[in-house]
């Protein structure tokens, strides 16, 4: 398979990921926001979504502050920024058209179809079609996209490099939202009781995770959240569930690579580890540290497959 | 004068190749049209066959409108064209093998040489270089226009990189989702077989000793206004579509970059032109070419559809001397005609084109796509001074055609259905035969009384059915 092309389906299965994604955070920041909460967090519940000084000047070169209208509008339709849910359907339109011969029509027809809604919605249009009914919407593109690709497409390389995209990209993504709150599951840690059951539930809806979490556990602590979200297998957007995922896709692809080897050491890694020892030695430094080796997986991934010569 | 009507007799009365259709469209209608219209309109934008148009500032993606009004010809009509555009074919690919070998119809006087050897489009790389089978344009689209029951005109030669053949194949695929009515009481011929005829034929023209030959389709990539075209080819044949960055040249071969690592690449069909072929040897600024990849073409270890240098065989000023072609070459009366023609570079020529402009059709020689033309009967006096300016600057880069009252075609407009002016291009292959799929790319001009299909410029395309015995 061409190199290219084997590119173009790993951006697209990143790119739906983090369009459903970004989505999932939006409807999540949006029901916590309805909470009374502290004063001082509620300032920065819409500056949280913004995960560097980068990003953040980026959002405040057009805008004043960080409130829900001009948030959502950035992270949503925005097309001058590059991970807006817009930026994220047209980088997926773009790579399936690229990548056209090797999908199916009806992948093509559901990423146009996709793409034709998103294009033409204005902020008016999400005010009045009201903002969880917009979010929903994209969320549940992504489901159907997954769905049609699942249905029709033939299990061949091209759809391992689709399965290998999405399964990174929630690596990051889960990494991401847990490093957002790493501090809320500090405070846990020391039997700090400062979230309540409402934002952790809203919590685990953001990561997808919600009712998986009511099935395996009881009552919702920090402790067992982070045990769901890091080692759990069940759930498909565990660090450990998507470093398998990418694991068995990679020795699928090519045992010998090298990058196969990297996942397979990454995944026993973490299939050894402890909760308890993850949280006495900081969950922060564990999520960067996690972090940094998906991106060396990643750049390992190129040269294996991507930069041939 | 009424021109003449695909469907409609002076009188009024249906043709035969219309007989059934015609019954229908009358019980069909007005809502029920529209809303069929609409039905098509939104298959297209799923699929999202659009294609990108030039010029334009936003470099807009728009969708070629497609009329649900087929364009209908008779067995013996189509049998007509085909033996015409086959001929004309074999007789192109012999001139282009005789340009770059022995030259004998220039040496027999038959054409002026100069008007070969100095052509821009004329390629000196590619002499005395033996192509397998001896064929150039493996890939051709003869544009025909219609003025009569059997007047049938060539207006063009399209041997470089004919585009058009997806819609062929896609307006058939969405007529036969609209009207499935229409195909149980009409015998239509199946167009759905030319991409695996194309498959076939690309490997019959690999390289010597390639047994199992790696075919690919070269792209300028997706903001070319046809990489839609390229898209659906490559799917439909199941081969790869390339970028110029994803093969290379080693060791005297070329290569593409596999995630199994290098892989060698036999034949290319490709729709990037010769310009941008190859950095090396012709413009160094490309960057949708290959470098080094004539280099392999000229020792026989990579075969390129269509060859480089096929363009000196359907410039427009070459277009005079098809006719003269077929019977040099194949010993025959050419089948279908050309439209007479005036060079500018011939003094009557020129003197009588610049006097009655206002009754012909300009064209610049290296033009297409219908950009830089102008058509006489439409224009208004400014542009026919500014015009003039032109042809005198530079009288060698344009020829002169009678304005032809093209055969309208019933179209669906807003109004209802009305007569419009179409063409035909059908696609014709060569490799271990020459042959000709039954159908083609009907191209029609949905304004009102215009002459020119061409996308580019407000035309549509229509699918089109040839009835079997």
């Amino acid at each position: 398979m061409l190199s290219r092309t084997a590119d173009n389906l790993y951006w697209l299965g990143r790119y739906v990921e983090r369009a459903e994604n970004t989505a999932r955070l939006l409807a999540g920041t949006q029901r916590l926001s309805l909470m009374p909460i502290p004063t001082d967090e509620a300032g920065n519940l819409w500056r949280n979504l913004f995960q560097s000084e980068f990003e953040e000047n980026a959002f405040l070169a057009k805008h004043s502050e960080f409130s829900e209208t001009p948030v959502m509008e950035y992270m949503a339709l925005d097309p001058e920024n590059p991970s807006s849910i817009y930026s994220c359907v047209h980088g997926a339109r773009e790579n399936v058209r690229a990548a056209r011969h090797v999908l199916t029509t009806e992948i093509s027809q559901c990423i146009n179809e996709t793409w034709m809604e998103v294009k033409k919605c204005r902020p008016q249009d999400v005010i009045d079609r009201g903002t969880q009914n917009y979010l929903d919407s994209i969320k549940e593109r992504a489901h159907l996209f997954r769905g049609v690709v699942h249905g029709t497409m033939r299990r061949g390389e091209p759809f391992m490099f689709w399965e290998l995209g999405a399964a990174l990209e929630r690596a990051e993504n889960t990494s991401r939202l847990m490093l957002a709150r790493s501090a809320a599951f500090h405070r846990a840690a020391k039997r700090d009781d400062g979230f309540d059951f409402y934002r952790w539930g809203t919590f685990l809806r953001t990561a997808n995770a919600y009712s998986a979490y009511r099935q395996l556990y009881r009552d919702i602590d920090p402790v067992s959240v982070a045990d769901l979200l890091i080692l759990n297998t069940q759930i498909p957007r565990s660090l450990l569930s998507c470093i398998e995922d990418s694991a068995e896709v990679l020795r699928n692809l090519k045992r010998e690579a090298q990058c196969a080897a990297m996942a397979e050491r990454l995944a026993s890694e973490l299939r050894t580890m402890r909760l308890d020892t993850i949280l006495r030695s900081g969950l922060e430094g564990f999520l960067h540290d996690f972090r940094k080796q998906v991106h060396v997986l990643s750049d390992q991934i190129r040269v294996d497959f991507i930069m041939v010569r | 004068m009424r021109p003449f009507d695909e469907m409609l007799e002076t009188d009024g009365t249906v043709r035969m190749a219309y007989a059934q259709f015609g019954e229908w469209l009358e019980g069909a209608s007005k809502e029920f049209l529209t809303r069929k219209n609409d039905e098509a309109d939104m298959m297209f934008r799923r699929l999202g066959i659009t294609f990108t148009v030039y010029g334009d500032a936003a470099q807009t993606e728009r969708m070629i409108p497609f009329d649900i009004i087929p364009r209908i010809l008779d067995p013996q009509e189509w049998d007509y064209l085909a033996r015409g555009t086959i001929q004309r074919v074999d007789a192109l690919n012999a001139f282009l093998d005789d340009v770059y070998h022995d030259q004998a119809i220039l040496k027999a006087g038959r054409i002026p040489p100069e008007l070969v050897l100095n052509n821009d489009a004329f390629r000196p790389e590619m002499l005395d270089m033996d192509l397998p089978r001896r064929i150039y344009a493996h890939i051709a689209g003869v544009d025909v226009v219609r003025t009569g029951p059997r007047d049938f005109f060539v207006l063009e030669d399209n041997v470089r990189t004919p585009s058009g053949v997806s819609y062929m194949l896609e307006n058939r695929q969405t007529m036969m989702r609209l009207f499935p009515e229409l195909f149980a009481t009409n015998h239509v011929a199946p167009v759905e077989r030319y991409p695996s005829e194309l498959r076939a034929n690309l490997r019959s023209v690999a390289p010597i000793g390639v047994d199992d030959p790696t075919v690919v389709l070269l792209t300028p990539g997706q903001h070319n206004s046809a990489f839609f075209e390229h898209a659906f080819l490559a799917t439909e044949m199941g081969i790869e579509l390339v970028e110029g960055q994803d093969l290379f040249v080693d060791d005297g071969l070329v290569f593409m970059r596999t995630t199994e690592g290098p892989k060698r690449v036999d034949v290319i069909y490709r729709r990037v032109d010769d310009d941008y072929i190859d950095p090396l040897a012709f413009r160094s600024d490309s960057m949708l070419g290959v470098p080094g990849l004539l280099s392999v073409i000229r020792r026989g270890r990579v075969t390129l559809t269509n060859a480089i240098g096929t363009g000196v065989a359907d410039d427009k000023a070459m277009y005079v001397y098809v006719p003269e072609m077929i019977r040099f070459y194949l010993g025959e009366e050419p089948i279908l005609q050309n439209v007479p023609t005036y060079s500018l570079r011939n003094k009557d020529d020129y003197k009588y084109v610049l006097e009655n402009l206002e009754s012909l059709v300009v064209k610049e020689v290296h033009g297409s796509g219908g950009y830089g033309m102008l058509v006489g009967p439409k224009s208004t006096k400014k542009e026919r001074e500014e015009y003039t300016k032109r042809l005198k600057a530079d009288p060698d880069a344009f020829i002169a055609q009678p304005t032809l009252a093209l055969s309208t075609c019933p179209t669906y407009v807003d109004e209802g259905v009305a007569p419009r002016h179409v063409d035909l291009r059908p696609f014709v292959l060569s490799g271990q035969r020459t042959t000709v799929v039954p159908g083609g790319l009907t191209r029609v001009a949905l304004k009102e009384g215009s002459l020119v299909v061409n996308s580019s410029q407000g035309g549509g395309t229509k699918d089109t059915w040839v009835l079997e015995r």
